[in-house]
């Protein structure tokens, strides 16, 4: 077996990144690094099933917006604890995954895609429907839910803190599905569905865990960001832009590798900053992430890893 | 008896495919099936390995029914086989596929013993100096050579060989014929299909012909190439109907 | 009594168009097979170039229509040479997401020119009053263009040299080169059409309803539900799921909360997926 070292510079680094609004007691700092994080988590998770597995998961923020509607419910009317409230979120975003998948991962190629972007429109216009969910609307925080957590500067530092946590297990899980016997099964789905069942691939089975173990993850992030924000409403949570973030992040950083995501995600990120601070640029940025998309499609598919990897083969063990 | 057929039919709408088709095969035989294009050969396959269910009939593997077993479950019970048309996972290299032969099979390997048995079986087939090439870079009888190793992997009891041989060149293919006489005599079970009279007609210990989806002949090869009805069955392919009264001649 | 009627009158003359909207998408599918994400957005820019010639030009969108199919077919032709033509045998991933790419860029684009304000045209032609029922009449005639639309493609798929080698090259491209057709032209062309269709309808419906840059996701959605509903890559099946889809946005609204609506569209788009993913009146 390859040996692949990715983790050990991976995981510093992203603890180096988190370390720096602790130590420098910065807001500004902790709201990129926030984001980066949670960018990160989710286009890792997002890579599972894309990446690793080859299904185009284009309406993957359903899970995102399930896990953030599912823990905000539980901590506003029974002021569940966070904690709590986003293994729960993680796990009914996991559990829809599992059923849905059920179904539609029968679909192929670009029928799945339009399912997928079917099922997000819909649960989005279910909920913005649901009067218990506050509608169109949406449901915001009593401050008073932040008292638990010592305040809400300190919920907030709580909350990021938990997000550090859920972004180094997103990339451990990451890096032992790709290095795991059920990788390896994913890998050949990927490459021909067809001929991996005849190999023995229990192919439904695997292509249902992937689904939702890249369900879980958006759904924990869901809740600590609407934690965070102290109101959730439809618009936010099943933005579709945000799929389509994820989908830029994984594709700019290599799509089936460890350390691709990631680094798509730091990347995007900081393009995103950049172009929003510029005056000239800010209502441009979706232009130029388009832009930027249709070359990395047309030129580099294996995005920057995959680039990379093809022409060093020496560091392939350190990037994939 | 390693596996039986009995009475299997599998239609497509309208077009009966295979028809009412029952056989045996021994443990360690080399079974040939042949017939002209579109008799049904690579259908008959797809029902046993599991692609398709059949839509009459009984299949028994080891003596136990798997008629509606499911395809991966099949392969794991000790039934491997190989694609007419190659199907190669592109992406991967030829070592991880054979590793992906060897995870879901019938010896269902852990990944690290995957490697030692991927490494193995490079060198059985000979793709040992492309062992770290992607699968798609390969070309075609390499790529042939590659299905025979995934399938080789998993340590089957029996195996499907869907013409293995076509493409080849004839040293190439005098090659894979030691291959499979190989596998044989590693007690391995070897179902084939081939259009290469002179190989199948060599290799085999039993051979069936197909027309239409039917069974028209079952028997030794010198009584198949005996058989009026399968020379019959061959005139609507000239060419086919000369190779087989050649190697006839051959095998005298 | 009125009010079912006017939502069967009302259902009818929408869903022509929707039809007419997810046309585009469906031709491009049936040729190509790739889903043209880049369809709202092309839809957007119908719609825009639509109010852009009213009010410098002063000629009225149905006017205009003839000229905005001619931009279309350019647009679409170039942005298939640029965006599609080297993706095109790479896995679906490759093109959803370099149609999409360009929809970002021409939203995006759109968004800082024009800005998100909502905008209309109104070309005042009146209503035609039958009993209480008034229907407008930009209505009507958005309906009866989105028929003339879809006669037109089909006599040029059916009975034109172009229009039988794209049906050619859709059913199978190998053996239509080996014919002798050129189908690099051939498929450009198509992606020309489809987009010149978008446009079209985008024009269309800027005639009856107001919108902004980003309307063209909503119809570009309606599009998918429309195709699955008649069937990915059939033109007629287009216009008859528009009309369905008309009728049900109309009739629905009649007896439940117009917010159901949407979710009862999507979750029948992901049904008839599941169960028939060739769509509901295929012929194949």
């Amino acid at each position: 077996m390859k040996k692949r070292y990715t983790l050990l510079w991976l995981i510093p680094l992203i603890l180096a990144i988190s370390l720096i609004p602790i130590i420098t007691h910065s807001v500004i700092y902790r709201e990129t690094v926030f984001l980066i994080l949670m960018y990160i988590t989710l286009a890792v998770s997002l890579n599972i099933i894309l990446g690793y597995t080859g299904y185009v998961s284009f309406g993957h923020v359903v899970f995102f917006g399930i896990g953030g509607y599912t823990s905000f419910y539980l901590m506003h009317k029974f002021g569940i604890h966070l904690i709590f409230a986003m293994i729960m979120g993680g796990v009914v975003s996991a559990i829809i995954a599992l059923i849905v998948g059920e179904a539609v991962l029968k679909l192929r190629g670009a029928f799945f895609a339009i399912a997928t972007i079917g099922i997000n429109e819909a649960i989005k216009s279910l909920v913005t429907n649901l009067s218990w969910l506050g509608g169109a609307t949406g449901m915001f925080f009593n401050f008073k839910i932040y008292k638990t957590y010592g305040g809400a500067a300190k919920a907030i530092w709580f909350a990021y803190c938990l997000m550090v946590i859920v972004t180094i297990v997103s990339l451990v899980t990451s890096y032992f599905i790709k290095n795991s016997k059920f990788g390896y099964g994913l890998f050949a789905i990927r490459e021909d569905e067809d001929a991996a069942i005849v190999l023995g691939v229990n192919a439904k089975r695997f292509k249902s865990i992937a689904y939702a173990i890249s369900a879980f993850f958006p759904g924990l992030v869901g809740a600590i960001f609407f934690f965070k924000a102290g109101n959730i409403e439809p618009e936010d949570a099943f933005h579709l832009v945000k799929s389509i973030e994820m989908i830029f992040m994984v594709m700019l950083g290599g799509f089936g590798t460890i350390s691709g995501p990631p680094i798509g995600a730091i990347l995007y990120e900081r393009l995103k900053g950049i172009l929003l601070v510029n005056p000239l640029f800010k209502n441009l940025h979706m232009a130029i992430t388009g832009l930027i998309l249709l070359i990395i499609i047309l030129f580099a598919p294996g995005g920057i890893v995959g680039t990379l990897r093809n022409r060093f083969k020496k560091i392939r063990s350190l990037l994939e | 008896m390693i596996l039986e057929l009995q009475s299997v039919t599998k239609k497509f709408g309208g077009l009966v495919a295979v028809d009412n088709v029952s056989f045996k095969v021994k443990k360690q035989e080399i079974f040939g099936i042949i017939g002209p294009n579109g008799a049904g050969k690579t259908t008959l396959f797809n029902v046993i390995s599991g692609v398709y269910y059949p839509d009459g009939g009984k299949i028994f593997f080891n003596n136990k029914e798997i008629t509606n077993t499911e395809c991966y479950r099949r392969t794991r019970l000790g039934i491997a086989s190989t694609h007419q048309i190659v199907k190669p996972l592109n992406e991967l290299t030829v070592l991880e596929n054979i590793m992906v032969g060897a995870c879901f099979g019938k010896k269902s390997a852990t990944l690290k013993q995957s490697v030692s048995i991927a490494e193995e079986i490079v060198d059985v087939v000979g793709l040992t100096e492309k062992k770290e090439v992607l699968a798609g870079k390969l070309n075609v009888p390499e790529k042939k050579r590659l299905e025979l190793a995934r399938a080789l992997a998993s340590e089957p009891d029996i195996i499907l060989l869907d013409e293995v041989l076509a493409g080849l060149n004839p040293a190439e293919a005098d090659e894979m014929l030691k291959v499979i006489q190989k596998i044989r005599e590693s007690g391995i079970t070897i179902l084939m299909i081939e259009h290469l009279m002179h190989a199948i007609m060599k290799l085999s210990d039993r051979i069936i012909v197909l027309d239409y989806g039917a069974k028209i002949a079952e028997g030794t090869p010198e009584e198949i190439a005996n058989d009026p009805k399968v020379i019959e069955a061959y005139l609507g392919d000239p060419d086919l109907a000369l190779k087989l009264i050649k190697s006839k001649e051959n095998s005298l | 009594m009125y009010a079912w009627i006017a939502a069967l009158i009302n259902g009818i003359l929408v869903g022509l168009v929707y039809g007419l909207a997810a046309i585009g998408l469906n031709l491009i599918w049936g040729v190509m097979k790739v889903i043209n994400l880049s369809h709202g957005a092309f839809i957007a820019l119908g719609m825009f170039c639509a109010y852009f010639i009213f009010h410098f030009a002063g000629i009225n969108p149905f006017l205009a229509v003839i000229l905005i199919l001619i931009v279309g077919l350019i647009l679409g032709m170039i942005s298939y040479f640029i965006v599609l033509h080297r993706v095109l045998d790479a896995p679906e991933l490759s093109t959803l997401l370099s149609t999409y790419s360009l929809s970002l860029i021409i939203i995006g684009l759109g968004t800082f020119i024009f800005t998100t304000n909502p905008r209309a045209i109104d070309i005042g032609l009146g209503s035609i009053g039958i009993g209480n029922i008034y229907i407008p009449i930009t209505k009507i005639l958005t309906g009866l263009f989105s028929i003339l639309f879809t006669i037109v493609l089909y006599v040029f798929l059916y009975k034109t040299w172009t229009g039988k080698a794209i049906r050619a090259v859709s059913l199978n491209r190998a053996a239509a080169e080996f014919m002798g057709v050129n189908s690099t032209f051939i498929l450009s062309l198509s992606f020309g059409i489809g987009v010149g269709l978008a446009m079209v309808a985008g024009c269309l419906i800027a005639a009856i309803f107001p919108f902004t840059i980003l309307s063209g996701a909503v119809y570009e959605l309606k599009s998918f539900v429309i195709c699955v509903l008649g069937g990915l890559g059939s033109p007629i099946g287009a216009l008859v799921g528009g009309l369905i889809l008309g009728l049900l946005e109309n009739i629905c609204a009649l007896k439940i909360p117009v917010g159901y609506i949407p979710f009862i569209e999507f979750v029948i788009l992901v049904i008839i997926l599941l169960v028939k993913p060739t769509g509901l009146i295929t012929k194949r």
